[in-house]
């Protein structure tokens, strides 16, 4: 306990030396939380300094191991840092599915050649990955995929199509579920390789999405190369390094908009636009809806910690992260359902420098993807139908 | 701290869940509803449960008790829940215990918490004087008459009113109904006279009473506390009440989810099991959400009570206390609704017992108030 403590003191300090000013105010635009990788372009130079001071300490990733670049600190001490960060309201200083995916199943699954060449440059938010699951007929149904990686001695060719691949066009690098085994059963022949997207094999297409913005791509991959030592895991055993990855995105969406900067929260939002009457909100039934959200709020933010808890006590279930997607990702919708009932029509605002081009509307109509991306909602429930209650024998 | 349970607690849990199925399961209560007992609780039973500790769980060593902590006391609750077991345990162990504990003199403590621990003094606090809870809304007032007090009115939905020794009252002494200030907190023996007690059958067969005030004479040493402000003891002791009335109610959700499952995977129709149809599965998997959203609600309000030291007192046991009570009884509700018709027909009988885990699931979501006051509370904890 008292080396938590000195711990706490000696973070809350270093926070407080190092954060630079505008990197602890709250992250409005997409923009303000910072992806990394090649193609970054950094909002401002203060930006660059957190990610660098914060990456040099490890704490982009305060749990990986101190050996390959991480932070190396356990669990509770981790958790201070959440705490200490959010106390002063710091961003996260990089956010990307090399962390919060690909980097967590290399650690586990991944050669050491392979943790020496990406797990630094993950955390140092030097690479930009993607993740090439979904093909245009196998969505939910995932393990049907087409895509196909040939072997050719000391490399893969890989010819094929993935679609809704987020941030293609600003990746650098691909996780790849392919084809290797045509001829075995649906989920045996699947493996996981790491590709190089600068590559000309390689195209990348955006598609205009219902929120106006699109970072979601259409790519072809045309006899695209995959070194041999660029395999995770082992051949035709991709599938199990697939859920496993899924397990981790699923954390993530459920996760998602709950950064640890300060977001205003809807009762300041509320109290904002409607008022007070004799200290209660003026719109009674916007009150209750409001108290209903935020009590799920807590409830799901203590759920995570509470299952994350239990998994490093090693009493946890493996499909819990199906019940944390299913239940955050709902709530994020209904948060910004309600962001729309409390900002009225300005909330639905399309073009103008006074709403900040349809920011409210188009981060809105972005929340509808949370329940698909990552597996439905109706997939999670599938999932703790089968898994969990043991339903599903006729 | 780690939001999960430690060593102890978790052996605490596992060794309650076995002496309840064992020895008080649902038909416990089924009987003693059946054969109209006048106690409506199993007197060896309770004196069995304060052998092993129970009644002191959360009554300090000095006075006797296992001071084992709220988390503890929250783990017997949760696998009361599944059981139904009819018992002193609420009204006494918790309310009482923490009533006596947090508002009590050295004397008062040492003269009745060693007797609680035994199991040989039954308390039942008295808030409500209407039938929709309003902790300010006393129903009986206190007159000043010598150097003492008379107290009138009615309370109402006493938790073991009728088998209680000791009641523990609040009561105006100044001001006026709403208001904060002026409640008074009064430990009363039964026998006093003017006192009328009557019992009340509730739907979930387990016990509460009316209680008359007709001038009940009392002195300033049955006060509890410090006359006027009561209200403050009188709060801490609802949140407590309330953290445990939410782990009571997540224990009989999940004991309800559990029942309703198995069933799911027993029940055939159209030559299918029920439990394979996807529009059932759904339905269960979101419940199954739901229970873990109240488990972690529940586990981190007990644990807070816990890290409470009663001095630097923040709102934030307040709202969390709330919090669960309003989560867990959202979920009961959720959960026995489901239950039922998931059943279908049978659902509907008074042979499954699932019929009686409804029943109390909405008695315990009212006591102490159910999921709208504490949304409200919340609210108002936060500002708005
Ligand atoms: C914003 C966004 C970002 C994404 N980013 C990426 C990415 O970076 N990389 C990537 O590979 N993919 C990405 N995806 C793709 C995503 O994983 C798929 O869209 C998702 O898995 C659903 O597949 P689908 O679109 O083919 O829908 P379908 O599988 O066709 O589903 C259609 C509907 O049917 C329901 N359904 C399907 N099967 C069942 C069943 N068995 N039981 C009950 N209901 C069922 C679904 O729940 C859904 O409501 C992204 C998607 C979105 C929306």
């Amino acid at each position: 306990m008292a080396d938590l403590d000195t711990f706490r003191t000696e973070t809350r300090a270093w926070l407080n030396a190092n954060c630079p000013p505008t990197q602890c105010t709250p992250s409005e635009e997409f923009e303000d939380t910072c992806w990394g990788g090649t193609k970054w372009r950094f909002t401002n130079p203060e930006q660059k300094t957190w990610l660098d001071v914060m990456a040099e300490r490890g704490w982009t990733a305060p749990e990986w191991p101190a050996e390959y670049g991480g932070g190396g600190l356990d669990r509770e001490q981790a958790k201070i840092l959440y705490q200490e960060m959010a106390r002063i309201g710091a961003r996260t200083p990089l956010f990307s599915m090399g962390l919060s995916m690909i980097g967590p199943a290399l650690l586990k699954y991944g050669t050491e050649a392979q943790k020496q060449q990406h797990i630094p440059n993950i955390v140092a938010g030097k690479i930009w990955w993607c993740q090439g699951y979904s093909e245009p007929n196998f969505g939910s149904d995932l393990a049907g995929l087409q895509t196909r990686a040939e072997d050719k001695g000391d490399h893969y060719i890989i010819n094929g199509q993935k679609v809704w691949t987020s941030y293609a066009n600003m990746a650098d690098w691909m996780f790849c579920l392919v084809r290797t085994d045509p001829d075995a059963a649906k989920h045996a022949g699947i493996s996981l390789v790491l590709f190089d997207m600068s590559q000309p094999g390689v195209t990348v297409k955006p598609i205009p999405l219902i929120s106006g913005k699109s970072p979601f791509c259409e790519t072809f991959l045309d006899d695209v190369r995959a070194d041999k030592d660029q395999l995770v895991g082992q051949v035709n055993k991709g599938w199990e390094l697939a859920t496993y990855l899924l397990t981790h995105e699923r954390a993530m969406i459920g996760n998602m908009g709950q950064s640890t900067a300060i977001v205003k929260s809807l009762n300041e939002h509320a109290v904002e636009q409607v008022g007070l009457e004799n200290g209660i909100l003026a719109d009674s039934a916007l009150r209750a809806d409001i108290t209903s959200w935020l009590m799920d709020d807590m409830a799901f933010q203590l759920t995570a910690e509470r299952l994350g808890d239990e998994t490093k006590a090693g009493t946890g279930t493996g499909a819990a992260s199906s019940m944390l997607k299913y239940a955050g990702t709902e709530n994020n919708k209904r948060r910004h359902e309600l962001m729309l009932g409390i900002h009225g029509t300005q909330a639905l605002a399309w073009e103008g420098e006074a709403f900040k081009d349809g920011q409210m509307a188009s981060v809105w109509l972005r929340t509808k993807g949370n329940t698909i991306e990552g597996g439905t909602s109706e997939i999670q429930l599938n999932i703790i139908s089968k898994r969990i209650l043991g339903l599903g024998e006729k | 701290m780690a939001l999960v349970l430690n060593e102890e607690q978790q052996m605490l849990k596992e060794s309650a869940k076995g002496f309840l199925q064992e020895n008080a399961p649902v038909e416990a209560l089924r009987s003693l509803r059946d054969e109209r007992d006048a106690t409506g609780y199993s007197k060896d039973l309770w004196q069995q449960m304060a052998e092993m500790g129970w009644a002191g769980i959360l009554v300090d060593e000095a006075h006797g008790g296992l001071e084992f902590g709220h988390v503890g006391m929250g783990q017997v609750m949760e696998e009361n829940g599944r059981t139904l077991t009819a018992s002193p345990l609420l009204s006494t162990a918790v309310l009482g215990a923490s009533a006596i504990s947090i508002g009590g003199n050295e004397a008062q403590k040492s003269a009745l918490l060693p007797a609680i621990v035994e199991g040989k003094l039954v308390t039942a606090l008295a808030v409500d004087g209407g039938s929709r809870h309003k902790p300010t809304r006393t129903g009986v007032t206190a007159e000043k008459s010598g150097d003492g007090y008379s107290l009138s009115g009615e309370k109402q939905f006493v938790i073991d009113g009728h088998v209680a020794d000791k009641i523990i009252a609040s009561a105006r002494t100044s001001g006026n109904e709403g208001d904060t200030d002026g409640i008074t907190l009064f430990i009363i023996d039964v026998d006093t006279q003017g006192l009328e007690i009557e019992r009340v059958i509730m739907a979930d067969s387990i016990n509460s009473a009316i209680i008359c005030f007709s001038g009940v004479a009392v002195t300033a040493e049955n006060i509890l506390g410090e006359a006027d402000k009561g209200l403050a003891v009188l709060q801490q002791v609802l949140d407590i009440g309330n953290a445990h009335l939410s782990a009571e109610l997540l224990g009989l959700s999940q004991e309800v989810l559990e029942r309703t499952v198995t069933y799911m995977k027993e029940r055939r129709q159209y030559g299918a099991l029920i439990g394979s149809y996807q529009g059932l599965q759904h339905r269960a998997a979101h419940l199954f959400s739901e229970i873990e959203l109240a488990k972690s609600v529940v586990l981190k309000v007990l644990q807070a009570l816990d890290e409470d030291d009663g001095e630097s007192r923040d709102s934030n046991v307040a709202l969390l206390a709330s919090l669960a009570k309003a989560k867990a009884s959202e979920v009961a509700t959720l959960a026995t609704n489901e239950g039922v018709q998931l059943h279908g027909g049978i659902g509907m009988t008074d042979e499954l017992d699932i019929g009686f885990f409804m029943k109390r699931a909405r008695v315990a979501e009212q006591l102490l108030g159910d999921q709208r006051f504490h949304m409200n509370r919340f609210a108002a904890i936060n500002g708005y």
